[in-house]
């Protein structure tokens, strides 16, 4: 009898895992196809040989990672050097999109704050009027941004009208420009993760911190943020992992200029001129250094809760 | 007031309103120094608000409060020298049990190192020291509460507010903790004021009690005062268990009210002021100062019947019916002597009251 029962225990226990495999099944196929199969496409692609008229050549080549990282003179026949070309053009990239990602927080923090602190009934109709302007498409959003931005745009107007300046500020393609655009593109997913957090703070240490003569600002600074700081971390890599492959932002408001290295991704695969295995090599350089500064994060927010603990 | 020995909290007709709300109402009260005071009340009588109030967390709308002496109503939170133990602790989860308690320290402008080693001492205070590296989650709820208290106290507040500390503890946990805190106040002379809702905690705790209800003080006095000469109906019901019985006054005479109630009962009691012949108020007495008898042991006797026997351990209480009147709830201790006052179900009694039991109730 308890052999039986015992046996029993585990039959029940198999056809458990077994229904689990099967529920999950859905989330393997969505995970496969819409994340890995892609991934693994454009990795295939960075190590092919380029067809002129765009498309590839099933032909295994290294030479869209060389052309990213080697000049090898007009010809293909110098001493390989570096190039600095695109190595620029990632380190602008990152630069803009940093700069972007501290402006949505500047700006998306206190937003933020506030939406959280105001009495419930409000806090959706804060939300709802933050999301708002997302409902219209990113590309009309950016070229309103350029009209705004331009030498006789309504700023510019403004600024002139109150005497503040006596000619217009030169603000469109500039690095100023693309930060803006950017910062405007993803401010929500800045200011709805750290809503979140801030919602879940329990006010009450705010409250403990002011008790124990704690100024408002020491208050913020170690007793708040420690506390949202998973809203902050989410909202920073929501904010600086998009606008880093950008490419609508730095066309329309950046000029040729300040070209970023989405631009240079969507050129690749534009019209005949492309060049695929290059664009794939570059998303994967992209996609690396965005896990490299990811994995970094982690490992430093490990060492931290290990001390603190 | 005299000078050498100013109160620790004077409240002056302090009022709190929230837009039509009106959460206080004109509350004035002082708070000795040195004194174990607690606020006592059901929820949503203000005594949460009064706390808040004396800590900076709320303003208050009308009136002014005074920290021996000195006007405090002004001024934030961060600048009073009071110290709060909050009711679910409040203990900030990412710093160390030690770092917590140091936290008040160092914003007083202490150093770290010497902030750490005060909070040291003050977490052996509350023999926590083993646990000064763990994080609060890492406690259990009665360990946490002493790490709130010792966090409250080391920066040696001249006023310790504790908002209903011990109400997230089990029984013998609150109890321990009761006496406790009592001893704490003892030894470190610093003023308490303690809010809660449990009766008996406040009365096992208290210097002085001040009792509250929708938002005013219905009385204010030490422990024995407040249960044996409740001022009215609601202090009365509140403290302790009563019989709170409807009577009628026939007259009153060299201070002495002679009333009836239901059935024709007569007794005798002390009159209070206000009482006049010919008026209906209520009468308190204390179900541990009844007790029965076979026979009319006096002329007082209210005839009865036995109605039912409950034994609660300590005690036993016996649920009488007045002969064409109330009921009457007498307790009885489960002692050899108590037990000779016990009688069956159905048993023919006389309900007998202590000399000076009942207590008149003007409203």
């Amino acid at each position: 009898m308890a052999g039986g029962a015992t046996s029993g225990g585990s039959a029940v226990t198999d056809t458990y895992k077994e229904a689990r495999n099967w529920l999950l099944l859905p989330a393997w196929i969505t995970l496969g196809f819409l994340v890995l199969a892609p991934v693994l496409l454009m990795l295939v692609y960075s190590f092919l040989t380029k067809e002129f008229r765009g498309g590839v050549i099933w032909e295994f080549s290294l030479a869209a990672y060389d052309q990213f990282f080697f000049d090898r003179g007009l010809f293909g026949d110098d001493p390989a050097q570096i190039e600095w070309t695109y190595i620029a053009i990632f380190w602008r990239s990152i630069w803009q999109a940093g700069v972007a990602t501290l402006l949505s927080l500047a700006i998306g923090f206190p937003t933020a704050y506030f939406i959280a602190t105001r009495p419930e009934k409000q806090r959706v109709i804060w939300v709802f009027l933050i999301t708002i302007p997302y409902w219209v498409n990113l590309l009309i959003r950016t070229v309103s941004m350029r009209f705004l931005l331009r030498d006789e745009g309504p700023l510019n107007s403004f600024f002139m009208a109150t005497g503040l300046v006596d000619g217009p500020i030169h603000m469109i393609n500039t690095n100023f420009a693309v930060q803006v655009g950017l910062f405007y593109s993803y401010l929500p997913f800045m200011v709805l993760p750290i809503y979140a957090a801030v919602e879940r703070y329990n006010f009450t240490l705010s409250e403990a911190a002011a008790d124990l003569y704690a100024n408002k600002w020491i208050t913020l600074r170690h007793i708040v943020l420690p506390a949202v700081k998973p809203g902050v971390v989410a909202g920073c890599i929501l904010v600086f992992v998009p606008s880093l492959g950008s490419f609508l932002a730095p066309d329309l408001l950046g000029g040729a200029k300040n070209f970023m290295i989405g631009s240079l991704i969507e050129e690749q695969f534009k019209g005949n001129a492309g060049n695929w295995p290059f664009g794939a090599a570059a998303s994967m350089i992209l996609l690396t250094m965005v896990l490299i500064i990811l994995v970094i994060y982690a490992r430093a927010q490990a060492r931290s809760d290990k001390e603190a603990g | 007031m005299s000078l050498e020995n100013p109160n620790a909290i004077e409240v002056r007709e302090a009022v709190k309103r929230y837009g039509d709300f009106t959460a206080l109402k004109t509350i004035s009260l002082s708070i000795k120094d040195n004194e174990f005071f607690t606020l006592l009340g059901p929820s949503g009588c203000g005594k949460t608000t009064l706390l808040r109030m004396i800590a900076g967390f709320e303003d208050v709308t009308e009136g002014a409060i005074y920290l021996y002496d000195e006007e405090i109503a002004g001024l934030p939170p961060h600048k009073r020298p009071v110290n709060t133990v909050f009711q679910n602790y409040a203990l900030f989860p990412h710093k160390t049990v030690l770092d917590n308690v140091a936290f008040g320290l160092q914003m007083r402008g202490n150093s770290k190192a010497d902030s750490r080693k005060r909070a040291g001492e003050m977490l052996e205070l509350v023999q926590l020291s083993q646990f000064a590296g763990r994080k609060p989650s890492q406690l259990s709820g009665g360990q946490q509460q002493r790490v709130a208290l010792a966090r409250a106290l080391a920066p040696q507040p001249k006023v310790l507010l504790l908002d209903e500390p011990l109400s997230a503890l089990d029984l013998k946990l609150r109890k321990a903790m009761q006496l406790e805190l009592k001893h704490l106040q003892r030894e470190t002379g610093i003023t308490f004021i303690f809010v809660t809702h449990d009766q008996e905690e406040a009365l096992t705790m208290s210097d002085r009690i001040a009792v509250m209800s929708s938002g005013e003080l219905q009385q204010l006095g030490d422990a024995r005062e407040i249960y044996e000469s409740p001022r009215n109906m609601f202090v009365a019901d509140f403290i302790g268990e009563t019989n709170l019985l409807g009577v009628s006054v026939d007259r009153v005479e060299a201070g002495q009210a002679v009333c009836h109630l239901g059935g024709g009962h007569a007794l005798t009691c002390a009159a209070v002021e206000d009482v006049a012949a010919g008026s209906d108020v209520h009468l308190s007495v204390r179900p541990e100062r009844l007790f029965l008898t076979p026979e009319a042991e006096s002329a007082d006797g209210m005839k009865a019947t036995v109605r039912e026997n409950i034994f609660v351990g300590t005690d036993i209480t016996t649920l009488v019916d007045l002969a064409d009147g109330p009921q009457f709830t007498i307790r009885t201790s489960n002692s050899e002597r108590g037990n000779k006052r016990i009688f069956e179900p159905g048993t023919p009694v006389f309900v007998n009251m202590e000399h000076g039991a009942a207590r008149l109730l003007v409203d």
